[in-house]
């Protein structure tokens, strides 16, 4: 079974191709494609079930596709098995060995690739260095904390220096603060390496905060691919609006079309504008716009009248609920600036925002 | 690899199950003396066991002793095991062990000692008696058994009876004994065959007044191999097959419950 | 006042103390503080305990031992790992067939084998009607036929053990080998073995334990020569009546069991002693 040695180095660029995964009748994966880039921080994120971690593990070669193809660097992996794809992994709960300490642990790919004990001690040295675990060599898991366990697991990844790691939620067990540090140090070591990271999560600010694309998963397929800001910004669709943060999405009919614009008549009968790409004059479809643009006040753009129903604190943003007709209510989100001020609940109120900020979205 | 180890595995298996299979056989064969596969096949062996009288005493004398020995070993390992799992006993675990001795120390010391006083007592020969010395045999096995099969009832249950006002007794018997009785049910049958099955305690403690069927099967073990063993061999594996038989259906209907309760 | 819970243990303590502890504890005082004179006792323990017949025997129980310990050992692993990695219709039927063994009488089970293994028996039958054979072949009553009657016996135990420590080996450990590019003998060796060592380690001691008392199978299965020290103890009460030699060749291989059991104490969790989950 020692036949082709395991492919080392390469650029890492990473191509899926209508990856496929059935369990019985249900696509759990259904022709997800996506062409990720050498160096490039990639992130699936989705809620659970959305087939994000099983894409990973196809990738990884832990589960067999029923369709579809996975080509590193142009090389065709599919059918290979897991133990010569050569790709990096950190594992949920990191899967450290229990019966071998952490210089162990980081030696295991080396050892499985017989590299000599000489060069295998510098290696593991500097991988050790990388995630500042220098001095605990000696110790097993037990001994560690989650973070410090969390630590020699990505060593252990990136010791054999694979062009593409793939981590599966590998910041899941941690506490809030912790994984932002976290966040921090994976996407630094990240970018010196130069490594071409796949990174599966469920929490949007922390794909957010280290991606450099995303791509948004939801019942086996995904949703939208692109940079942060983009999806954040101009979600494709309501899923994708709301799963990435607060949204208000006002039902509608649309009325008029001109110029990129349209123009969405509310139930409650307001006439709205937002921008558009694809859609018909009486289709019925969604207006969204992000609460934190929004502001009180008559401005230019859109404009709704209504009577606030519900203000909540929320550290560092005010969150006001205005009921703007039976059906339709407004999250509007303002820095808190520490002087208490805004508009209490009962109050009658004018928001606004601009035009370009909303876009019509279609379900 | 995987053909290799499922091959090996067969085999074994087949090895397990073989003498046990062809005992039982042998014990329906017509013949006369042992022949395999046998030429005719007849209930002969099986009338001769339970149609002399001697072998009758020998059932009788291993049931008595038996259900002496299934009942203590219940009731005591039952309550036992509840203290184990409900209560913060210091030192749980040594005394665990230390209820788990009986099955590690060499049954011949134990026969002997216990053979050294109740002889003294004239004990020796009473079936009530013997069937006290294996209960503390049987009892390791209840305890083992019921650890467990507690461990899965929620104690929550119980916490509710005890705030919904129902006094300790009634908790005993309404809620913990039926929430558990299948692994207490489990728990008796494993220590009426511990005991049924057990030999060297019986053949101190017995006498020869009151041989019980191992002790018997034994006995004629050092004279000769007649087939009449064949068929007592066969009736004591039938036990021990219905033993399992029900222990399993017990367990489909423990998973069940642990099911609803999620 | 005593606790409720202590109240709940006091019947299984009564009861393991007069029907235990009490006859054990009565029965080395009395045979070797009564019925011999003081100032003989260190001669008496010496002398029984340098004696041919018990020499020769620890010989012959230790050897014992270690060979079904080790063929139990390499039989039972592969069996608990094929019940480890499989589930449905194969691992009920292979556990059928370790647990309907383990719960039959151990005197039909050795019987069992003295069918298959006499002079007259079902293989020198065989043997002989495929005209391999003239002579019937001495399968029993050797060291052979003790070995195969006792690995019989204790292997559930063995496998059970083992397939409890396998069964809490965490898989995406060995997915985490394989993503590496460990090869499968390098998984094996590096990862799952160690891992299961704890298993190996209890199921090893918990069969020795048992196979250095061990007694019916040797008794029937054994040939003159092959004479345990379970087997000198029942002949000295049964056959020479001599209650102070047999107490204190008891006393030695209650301490040897007791510290072996003190070991098994440490390294394992007792609840695993009848191999039950």
């Amino acid at each position: 079974m020692s036949a082709a040695p395991l492919p080392q180095g390469g650029k890492g660029a990473l191509e899926l191709d209508g990856l496929t995964k059935r369990y019985g009748d249900e696509r759990v994966v259904d022709a997800v494609s996506a062409s990720i880039r050498p160096g490039e921080f990639f992130s699936l994120l989705g809620p659970s079930g959305s087939g994000k971690t099983t894409t990973l593990m196809m990738i990884a070669g832990f589960v067999v596709p029923d369709g579809g193809a996975i080509r590193v660097d142009d090389a065709d992996l599919t059918r290979v098995p897991p133990q010569r794809r050569g790709l990096g992994m950190v594992f949920q709960n990191y899967a450290i060995f229990p019966h071998l300490n952490v210089f162990e642990n980081v030696a295991f790919p080396l050892r499985a690739r017989h590299v000599a004990e000489a060069e295998l001690r510098v290696r593991v040295q500097a991988a050790l260095e990388l995630v500042r675990l220098q001095r605990f060599a000696e110790r097993y898991a037990r001994q560690l904390s989650g973070g410090q366990q969390q630590r020699v697991a990505i060593a252990r990844a990136i010791v054999f220096h694979p062009s593409i790691v793939l981590m599966d939620e590998p910041l899941g067990a941690l506490d809030k603060n912790l994984r932002y540090e976290m966040q921090v140090e994976i996407k630094d070591i990240q970018q010196r390496l130069g490594m071409t990271v796949v990174y599966v999560t469920h929490d949007q600010e922390e794909a957010m905060n280290m991606s450099d694309r995303i791509a948004i998963m939801n019942h086996g397929r995904i949703e939208q691919l692109g940079p942060p800001g983009e999806i954040y910004e101009r979600p494709s669709n309501a899923f994708v609006a709301r799963f990435l943060g607060e949204a208000n999405l006002i039902e509608g009919t649309i009325e008029r079309i001109a110029d990129g614009q349209a123009e969405l008549r509310t139930r409650d009968g307001v006439l709205l504008r937002a921008q558009v790409k694809r859609a018909a004059v009486g289709q019925a479809a969604a207006l969204f716009v992000r609460p934190e643009l929004l502001a009180f006040g008559a401005g230019a753009g859109n404009r709704v009248e209504g009577t606030v129903r519900r203000r909540s604190f929320l550290g560092s943003t005010i969150r006001t609920v205005v009921e703007v007709g039976p059906t339709t209510h407004l999250t509007i989100d303002l820095p808190n600036q520490g002087t208490g001020g805004g508009p209490g609940v009962g109050a009658h109120v004018t928001a606004s925002w601009p035009v370009v900020h909303s876009q019509i979205l279609l379900d | 690899m995987a053909r290799v180890l499922s091959m090996y595995v067969g085999l074994i298996c087949l090895l397990l199950m073989a003498p046990i299979v062809i005992v039982v056989i042998l014990a329906f064969s017509g013949a006369n003396y042992l022949q395999f596969p046998p030429t005719s096949y007849s209930l002969h062996w099986f009338a001769r066991f339970l149609g002399d009288p001697q072998w009758q005493g020998s059932l009788w004398y291993s049931l008595e002793i038996g259900i002496v020995a299934c009942v203590v070993a219940t009731v005591v390992g039952f309550f036992a095991a509840y203290a184990f799992v409900r209560r913060n006993i210091a030192g749980k675990k040594l005394l665990l062990s230390l209820l788990l001795l009986p099955i590690i120390v060499p049954t011949v010391i134990t026969s002997i000692a216990m053979y050294f006083l109740s002889a003294r007592l004239h004990l020796v020969g009473n079936l009530f008696w013997v069937g006290i010395c294996h209960a503390v045999i049987a009892l390791p096995v209840v305890l083992l058994i019921l650890l467990s099969s507690l461990q899965g009832v929620d104690v929550n249950l119980e916490r509710a009876a005890l705030s919904l006002g129902a006094s300790r007794t009634r908790l005993f018997l309404r809620v913990v004994v039926p929430l558990a009785a299948p692994g207490i049910i489990s728990a008796a049958l494993f220590a009426f065959l511990a005991s049924f099955d057990e030999l060297i305690i019986a053949l101190f403690l017995t006498g020869v007044r009151a041989e019980t069927l191992p002790v018997r099967i034994w006995n004629s073990l050092h004279m000769e191999i007649e087939p009449t063993i064949a068929a007592v061999s066969a009736f004591l594996i039938g036990v021990t097959a219905l033993v399992l038989l029900i222990d399993g259906l017990l367990r489909g209907r423990r998973a069940a419950t642990m099911k609803t309760q999620r | 006042m005593p606790s409720r819970s202590s109240l709940l243990l006091l019947p299984a303590f009564t009861m393991l103390a007069l029907v235990f502890l009490v006859p054990l504890g009565w029965f080395f005082f009395h045979t070797l503080f009564i019925d011999t004179d003081p100032s003989d006792l260190w001669d008496q323990i010496a002398s029984v305990l340098t004696s041919r017949a018990m020499l020769q025997a620890i010989v012959t129980t230790n050897w014992i031992s270690l060979l079904v310990t080790a063929t139990v050992l390499l039989m039972g692993y592969p069996i608990a790992y094929y019940l480890a990695n499989h589930n449905g219709l194969r691992f009920t039927l292979v556990l059928f067939c370790i647990i309907v063994p383990y719960f039959t009488s151990i005197i039909v089970r050795t019987y069992s084998w003295m069918v298959l293994l006499g002079r007259e028996g079902l293989i020198n039958q065989a043997l002989r009607h495929l005209g391999l054979i003239d002579t019937p072949l001495p399968l029993l009553y050797n060291q052979l036929s003790i070995v195969i009657g006792m690995t019989y016996v204790l292997l559930p135990y063995m496998v059970l053990t083992l397939f409890a420590a396998m069964k809490a080996i965490d898989r995406t450990l060995l997915l985490a080998a394989r993503g590496m590019g460990a090869s499968g003998p390098m998984i094996f060796w590096r990862v799952y073995l160690p891992l299961s060592r704890h298993g190996v380690i209890s199921g090893a001691l918990i069969v020795f334990i048992l196979s250095i008392g061990f007694f019916i199978t040797p008794a029937l299965m054994g040939g003159p020569s092959d004479v345990m020290v379970a087997m000198l103890i029942e002949r000295s009460v049964e056959i020479t009546l001599d209650w102070a030699g047999a107490a204190v060749m008891s006393l030695f291989l209650l301490v040897v069991t007791l510290i072996l059991y003190a070991i098994y104490y440490r390294v394992t969790d007792v609840r695993r002693l009848m191999g039950a989950t």
